[in-house]
């Protein structure tokens, strides 16, 4: 067995135990280098990913290749943005800041397993393995009742998602005698697929499995917790929660999905079909109404998951790549956007968005940075954003889910509206008493490469385009 | 040279912009100077088009083609033929006015100003140029963002509202035309097997009946809201109102004609024989649009808002002239199209200008100002007339050629527009009479300021051109008509061989031959 593929997540996670450890023997104002140590552990991290091979473990279990590799990389960008933003914010920690990062490690360690998941069990265990640091994240702030709220709303929402998911898993198992993605595909073949209508047994599972993990993707009607817990949670958590988790779920969802369910003669397009309008809709109404930045984003990035499930409706091969293109091209605006609200936030203690009125004059490139990032969100060219939308787009069309897109650009036109609410306030609105906002250096290095990412991903979107399409070979459709 | 000159119109204002982000802020004069030099030079770049545009050759000139992002078969093909010269020319030379306007009216933020206005060029550049439907969609859209923080930022009273609903409308108007050039993407590999949205692959297709039509309205839609055509005007009163008047200059001038230019560019090529049926339904809007416009022009008391107003009547013989769908018809449109970007643009200088010196721009407020300020009240005049189509000023070149070929297709339309240029008569020179003549009765018009050499100097090369084209518009007939012609035949060639192969395909292309058999009955 070749114990070297896996090294990304081992090495990672042994750094993790470091940052535990060495936090007990680390000044309380020192913390911050343990913010460091675990951006250079992310960064050995990310090394290994690109020098380690492909291939399987464990018997199948774990198998690494073109998908895993992709999202691991999402994974590590978004925790590598989130912890070097995390070190300004801890200021706001009262105690245990070292382990704020340790724990951010851990749950990066769970969905880079998660990713290459090919058995359910260990799947499962992958899954909590992200979610019950997070669990911890979010309650951080442990005064503030709001934190207090998030942790204990997420934790029981999700523990709840979790024994659904469980449920799911001991039905599929109890009916086709295995875990292994790829035999129940085979099982599901051979015993099922001639069998007329479907068994309520397995029929349960399918809808457990798209409720537990459309908990993790907030996606309608399972997205009620998503806006408490991102206002309530530390805002690098929150940015960690929107990206991160999402992508996790996302692609745990895309491997049990198109690895073994797809085979399943169910109408799946119209589920999800339905799930993703929904989301999409509802959403971007809500979001409308939103006075909060943090609870806005929150709304959008609902939205936006809508929009992601619009490539995975088409099942192709080029909707997974669109899917996993565009969750790239998320991660670089959405985290940008909680960048700055987070930059706003240390200076000001507020994330309401009146109270940027006027920003553009007192910090006209934070501003800047802002205005991009919100309209690589709603997909205005040449941007990140509208390069994936415009391809998630085109594999539905192609599908001729034209009702699909129809409603997923107009609803995009809906989130014009609210993104654009922001901007008219740093920009339209005069206000005397607006601060200039600092911007220290863990943020100032999250900023420069959100924004590079969002504008070179726009304009040159040919290397990632191709890494996207050869991790949507993995899939047989 | 002749390869990169495009892509040099297009990103010299997106360097200039670059290049103004890095002069701090406060020199405000180092920060016009500069745009000005960058728009004056890209100017003069363009001209370069002209006089090495080949008159005789029908196609794209200029072309480069080179592939952008492979997997998804999208090209960077930029080009010029008769059609669109004229307008880079037009955008190039009124962003350099726009600018020039500009110097004093902008006092805050100049180089927020000068950046997003240099940006709005390469937009505007972009959207003429384009051959590539996916590149064309991005500077279409792309443009829209400094649009907003020009009325935004720098708008009158109203200004926030105005430019939210200019966002969304247009936004709204553009998201289907995204869809269906989507469809068009797939329909193209489906016939030819290549992943292509290049516009010249693309044109070659054959499209089904059915789908033409829905497609057809994707696209419409889009540029029906640019133009404005007479049920989606009412985003333009507003945002013309209180946009800041080089806003105004480049919205009228420039942004407008995106949507008349996308009906000849695209809706006619790609869709013959659904914008054949749509002939009547859209000649109907558009006289619509031509009297409605005009009668309301005429109850305006703000002198903007009328020249607004008056653009809908004016787009109306645009687009009255595109669907003659003859050669009188669309030269004439097409030259109304720059006529307008000059005689309105130039109109909403010199609304600019008065309002700089009295802060008003209501009818009632002023009254016997010739007498104070004579060379403003010649200027006004002049352009005025020209907007009117005197005989001798280029609108009347225009109008009547758009009037002959409205003529030649259908003898009503032709007489209901023309009850159009009368009314603009009436409210033009019922404006200057109250505005220049009659006498005196507000104290404070007596010690107006005539106008200063830099406002001169921005008027006279638009007076030029308005006699220029009104006496001799030869040279850029010449150049337009064997593109124009070259369309007028590939277009009916294209719709009569749909129409006879669809013939046997299935029931659906059937009943709409049947449809445009008996018409032709």
């Amino acid at each position: 067995m070749n114990f070297s593929i896996i090294l990304p997540e081992t090495f990672l996670f042994l750094w993790a135990i470091l940052i535990f450890v060495s936090d007990f023997f680390t000044k309380e104002e020192k913390k911050a280098n343990l913010g460091y140590l675990s951006l250079l552990g992310i960064l050995v991290s990310i090394f290994l990913l690109f020098s380690t091979g492909q291939g399987e473990l464990f018997g199948k279990v774990y198998s690494s290749d073109a998908l895993s590799q992709f999202f691991k990389m999402v994974f590590l960008l978004s925790s590598f943005l989130t912890i070097s933003v995390s070190i300004d914010f801890s200021s706001k920690i009262q105690r245990h800041k070292g382990e704020f990062f340790a724990l951010i490690l851990v749950s990066t360690v769970g969905m880079m397993l998660l990713s290459s998941a090919r058995e359910l069990i260990f799947l499962y265990v992958s899954l909590e393995l992200v979610t019950i640091p997070l669990y911890v994240l979010a309650a951080y702030l442990k005064p503030d009742p709001k934190s207090a709220e998030a942790g204990l709303k997420y934790m029981l929402l999700g523990a709840i998602s979790s024994a659904i998911l469980l449920y799911g898993i001991s039905l599929i198992y109890g009916i086709t005698g295995t875990t292994f993605l790829n035999e129940i595909k085979t099982r599901l073949i051979v015993d099922y697929l001639q069998i007329g209508p479907i068994g309520s047994g397995l029929f349960l599972s399918f809808i457990f499995f798209i409720a537990g993990f459309g908990f993790k993707l907030a996606l309608v009607p399972f997205h009620m917790w998503a806006p408490d817990v991102y206002e309530g949670a530390p805002t690098p958590v929150t940015a960690f929660l929107s990206v991160g988790s999402k992508a996790a779920g996302l692609v745990a969802f895309l491997r049990v999905f198109f690895d073994s369910f797809l085979v399943y003669n169910f109408d799946w397009v119209t589920i999800m079909a339905t799930l993703a309008a929904l989301s999409m809709i509802i959403g971007n109404i809500v979001a409308l109404l939103q006075t909060n930045i943090k609870r806005m984003l929150a709304y959008s990035s609902i939205a936006q998951v809508g929009y992601i499930l619009v490539g995975m409706v088409a099942i192709s091969e080029r909707g997974v790549s669109s899917v996993a293109f565009y969750t790239l091209a998320y991660l670089f605006a959405n985290i940008g956007a909680f960048v700055v609200a987070i930059a706003f936030e240390l200076q000001t203690g507020s994330s309401e968005i009146k109270d940027y009125s006027g920003l553009s004059r007192t910090s006209p490139i934070l501003s800047l940075m802002m205005m991009i990032f919100l309209l690589s969100l709603v997909g205005i060219p040449p941007l990140a954003g509208f390069v994936g939308k415009y391809f998630l787009f085109a594999a539905a069309v192609e599908k001729n889910l034209i009702w699909l897109v129809v409603i997923a650009v107009l609803t995009s036109v809906i989130s014009l509206s609210y993104y654009v609410g922001v901007l008219k306030e740093m920009y339209f609105r005069k206000n005397e008493e607006q601060v200039k906002i600092r911007i220290p250096l863990g943020i100032r290095i999250a900023l420069l490469i959100c924004i590079i990412g969002v504008i070179l991903i726009g304009l040159f979107p040919n290397p990632f385009l191709d890494f996207a399409s050869q991790a949507a070979l993995v899939f047989k459709y | 040279m002749s390869e990169y000159i495009l892509t040099l119109l297009v990103f010299i204002p997106v360097a200039g912009a670059l290049l103004l982000l890095l002069v701090n802020g406060s020199n405000a004069g180092l920060l016009k100077s500069l745009a000005f030099m960058v728009s004056l030079l890209n100017f003069i770049l363009s001209l370069y088009l002209y006089f090495n545009f080949d008159s005789l050759n029908p196609g794209f000139q200029f072309e480069i083609n080179r592939v952008w992002i492979q997997n998804f078969g999208i090209s960077y093909h930029l080009g010029v033929d008769g059609i669109s010269l004229f307008l880079v020319l037009l955008t190039t030379l009124l962003s350099a006015i726009a600018i020039l306007s500009s110097w004093s009216a902008i006092k805050e933020k100049v180089k927020e100003y000068m950046v997003t206005m240099l940006l709005l060029e390469a937009g505007m550049i972009g959207v003429f140029v384009s051959l590539d439907l996916f590149l064309f969609y991005v500077f279409w859209e792309g443009m829209l963002i400094p649009m907003y923080f020009l009325i935004g930022i720098w708008g009158g009273p109203r200004k926030v509202y105005a430019t939210i609903k200019f966002v969304l409308f247009t936004m709204l108007g553009s998201i289907f035309m995204l869809v269906a050039i989507l469809v068009l993407y797939f329909m193209n590999y489906n016939y030819t097997g290549q992943y292509s949205f290049n516009f010249t692959e693309i044109l070659q297709l054959p499209i089904p009946l059915n789908a033409q039509v829905w497609l057809f309205f994707a696209f419409a839609l889009a540029f029906a809201i640019k133009v404005p055509m007479f049920p989606f005007h009412t985003w333009l009163p507003d945002a013309h109102v209180e946009a800041p008047t080089a806003g105004s200059v480049l919205l009228a001038g420039v942004l407008l004609k995106m949507g008349t230019y996308g009906f000849l560019r695209f809706c006619l090529p790609l869709f013959p024989n659904a914008f054949m049926d749509m002939i009547p339904l859209f000649s109907i809007l558009a006289v619509i649009g031509i009297i409605y416009g005009a009668l309301v022009s005429t109850m305006q008391k703000d002198i903007k808002s009328l020249v607004a107003f008056s653009s809908v009547s004016h787009l109306g013989f645009v687009m009255l002239g595109l669907f003659a769908l003859n050669m009188q018809g669309i030269q004439g449109g097409v030259l109304q199209m720059i006529n307008h970007g000059i005689s309105t643009g130039a109109l909403f200088l010199i609304v600019g200008m008065i309002y700089e010196r009295r802060h008003t721009r209501m009818i009632e407020d002023y009254g016997g100002i010739a007498r104070v300020v004579p060379i403003f009240s010649i200027f006004f005049m002049i352009v005025a007339l020209s907007s009117i189509g005197l005989p001798g000023t280029n609108g009347f070149v225009g109008e009547f050629l758009i009037l002959l070929g409205a003529f030649n297709s259908r003898i009503i339309y032709a007489v209901l527009g023309a009850i159009g240029i009368i009314l603009a008569a009436v409210y033009m020179l019922w404006m200057l009479q109250r505005v220049l003549f009659q006498t005196i009765k507000n104290e404070e018009n007596k010690k107006l300021l005539d106008l200063n050499l830099r406002e001169i100097i921005i008027l006279i090369p638009i007076i030029l051109l308005i006699f220029w084209i009104g006496f001799y518009p030869q040279p850029l007939l010449s150049k337009m008509e064997p593109a124009v012609k070259n369309l007028l035949e590939y277009v009916e060639q294209k719709s009569d061989s749909i129409t006879s192969s669809s013939g046997e395909c299935d029931k659906i292309c059937e009943k709409a031959e049947e449809s445009s058999i008996t018409k032709e009955k």
